[in-house]
């Protein structure tokens, strides 16, 4: 099986993020990370490959320094990266994105195309379903189990109702849950056999893609402003010195919960 | 604007979420449809005028009765293009999330998602999102027709308006790869064991504890604070602790007077559960944790050491 993973390189720690007011985009000029609800879509296609042979190729859209990110999934144990960096492609939104990374996955004629459940940045749970219909696949999301065999893809997953059981002819596209796996860590090994991986970077143009349907040109959402968030009250934090018990225990009596 | 709510159903009731988001949309716009769809839903399609619903489109076909987004999708796009529907809004669930992504991208359409609040502002619609760990609020708009958008689960209630609504059924022609997914299989989560949902004080535990064991840290906590256990989603898939304690985004929304989140790092589908308690605690090793972001109090430490501790003082202090 050909597996293609997308990950996103996402600003390291939600504490610094910030959105740059002029812009109105996210600030990605500061240190980046592979978004790690990603890693699990990782290791999920490494051990697939593992079990039954196969071919892990890394996908992802970003600045230059998403190969960080990219690297990182290398370091893991997939084979190959592409990477989408294009300038024109900056302030994507989902449709944007979509076309974008549909034209990039299209020709690598993956079986089966994984993401992570989330972006820790953008908190967005979406893109999947968006690219499968682009790329006209079955999807499956959610899934915190998947088997893949005989041509077929089949994902357990849970819904506000409890588990559905869903399968899916190959090719498809399938979106898992944090709780299918833990991944693994890069070895050293790993990290030192990343660099001499084949790594291909594509511009828009390299793709096929009109400038005019990527970047804040394809969007059809727009940011229009930003707000500071409601008074939620202050956040008290604190760490342990081995008194945090009766801290917890003096906060608790003065806001009056205990 | 003809405006229209994707309006879900399971076991014959329209979803809350949705109902909620109908009860917004005829705020903003009293003439709003509502959208069903799924097989031998006539019943449940009639019972929308009640919450709302100036008129019900529905599609009542054997492909619609799985919980499947991909046909979803195909539906959807041919209601909007033949009734010209410009605004179409969705309560957040599993399904709905991809049925409004997978539409997105069928018509080329702008999707804003996790919004909490809708406006007009010079007749202009206008979402409201809290980003970056609720740190900053977006206001996003749409470029171009139609708008959709993903509302946030529990955002809006419903109201019973006690109206009728005319049901209006439309066609629809499936694509292939649409109907390539199958259900095999629908588990209903276990039965119900004491409810978190009306608790005072709510202890949760998630991956942090380390261990399914360790969840005697969190009873021994709930118990001396009267209060009950409830779990993240990433232990309950893990097997650790039961669905029905289980709060977040497909779980439970809940908010008591107080919520301690024990080795719980703050994904957004557990924050959407649990955000509106009132005073929240956590205790996590990792300093970056997203929870601490929108906690009041919040403590860096091995909740090993901690939580047995803290049980034993709040129990000196009960006697």
């Amino acid at each position: 099986v050909k597996i293609a993973v997308c990950v996103k390189h996402v600003p390291e720690g939600t504490t610094h993020a910030r959105i740059d007011p002029q812009t109105k985009r996210l600030d990605r000029s500061g240190e980046g990370a592979i978004n790690s609800f990603d890693t699990h879509a990782v290791e999920e296609a490494l051990r697939i490959k593992e079990a039954q042979d196969g071919e892990v190729v890394v996908v992802s859209m970003g600045p230059q320094s998403a190969q960080d990110s990219v690297r990182k999934a290398l370091a893991m144990g997939a084979d190959s990266a592409l990477l989408i960096t294009d300038d024109a492609a900056a302030g994507s939104d989902l449709v944007a994105t979509t076309a974008a990374l549909s034209a990039a996955l299209e020709p690598e004629g993956a079986d089966l195309i994984l993401f992570g459940q989330q972006a820790s940045d953008s908190d967005g749970a979406v893109l999947w379903s968006a690219v499968a219909d682009r790329l006209r696949r079955p999807v499956i999301s959610q899934v915190a189990e998947l088997t893949v065999a005989d041509g077929k893809v089949t994902g357990k997953r849970q819904t506000e109702f409890g588990y559905d059981t869903i399968e899916a002819p190959l090719p498809a596209v399938v979106a898992v849950s944090d709780a299918i796996n833990e991944p693994r860590y890069p070895s050293l090994k790993g990290i030192m056999g990343a660099r001499s991986k084949p790594q291909r970077s594509v511009s828009l143009s390299e793709l096929g893609v009109e400038a005019g349907t990527v970047g804040e040109a394809g969007s059809k959402t727009v940011v229009q402003a930003l707000n500071d968030p409601p008074p939620r009250g202050d956040t008290v934090k604190l760490e342990d010195d081995g008194s945090a018990a009766e801290k917890i225990v003096e906060y608790l009596a003065e806001k009056k919960v205990l | 604007m003809p405006a229209a709510v994707f309006l879900e159903h399971h076991d014959g009731e329209l979803l809350k979420p949705a109902l909620g988001v109908l009860a917004k949309a005829a705020e903003l716009d009293g003439d709003v449809a509502g959208v069903v769809l799924g097989s031998g839903v006539k019943d449940v399609a009639g019972k929308a005028g009640a919450y709302g619903a100036a008129k019900v489109y529905v599609a009542d076909k054997p492909e619609l009765e799985q919980p499947l987004p991909q046909p979803r999708v195909d539906a959807l796009a041919a209601l909007v293009q033949e009734q010209g529907i410009d605004t179409l809004l969705f309560g957040a669930s599993v399904l709905s999330a991809d049925v409004a992504s997978g539409l997105a991208a069928r018509l080329g359409a702008g999707l804003n998602w996790d919004l909490t609040d809708l406006v007009l502002e010079d007749g202009q619609l206008i979402g409201k999102r809290p980003a970056l760990g609720d740190t900053v609020y977006v206001d996003v708009g749409w470029n171009g027709e139609p708008r959709l958008a993903l509302i946030r689960a529990g955002t809006f209630e419903p109201k019973e308006t006690g109206g009728d609504a005319p049901v209006e059924e439309f066609d629809v022609s499936f694509e292939d790869f649409s109907l390539a997914a199958t259900m095999l299989e629908q588990a209903h989560a276990e039965s119900e064991g004491p409810s978190i949902e009306d608790a005072d004080v709510i202890v949760a535990g998630g991956r942090g504890l380390g261990s399914p064991d360790n969840f005697k840290l969190v009873e021994e906590l709930a118990k001396a604070l009267g209060g009950a256990v409830a779990a993240t989603r990433a232990v309950v898939d893990a097997g650790w602790y039961p669905y029905a304690t289980q709060v977040g985004q497909t779980g439970k929304t809940v908010s008591p007077k107080l919520y301690v989140a024990c080795g719980i790092s703050g994904a957004i589908q557990h924050k959407v559960g649990m955000q509106s308690s009132g005073v929240i605690v956590a205790i996590n090793k990792d300093p970056n944790a997203p929870i601490f972001d929108f906690c009041d109090l919040g403590v860096v430490g091995d909740l090993h050491e901690i939580v047995p501790k803290l049980t034993d003082l709040v129990r000196q202090r009960r006697s």
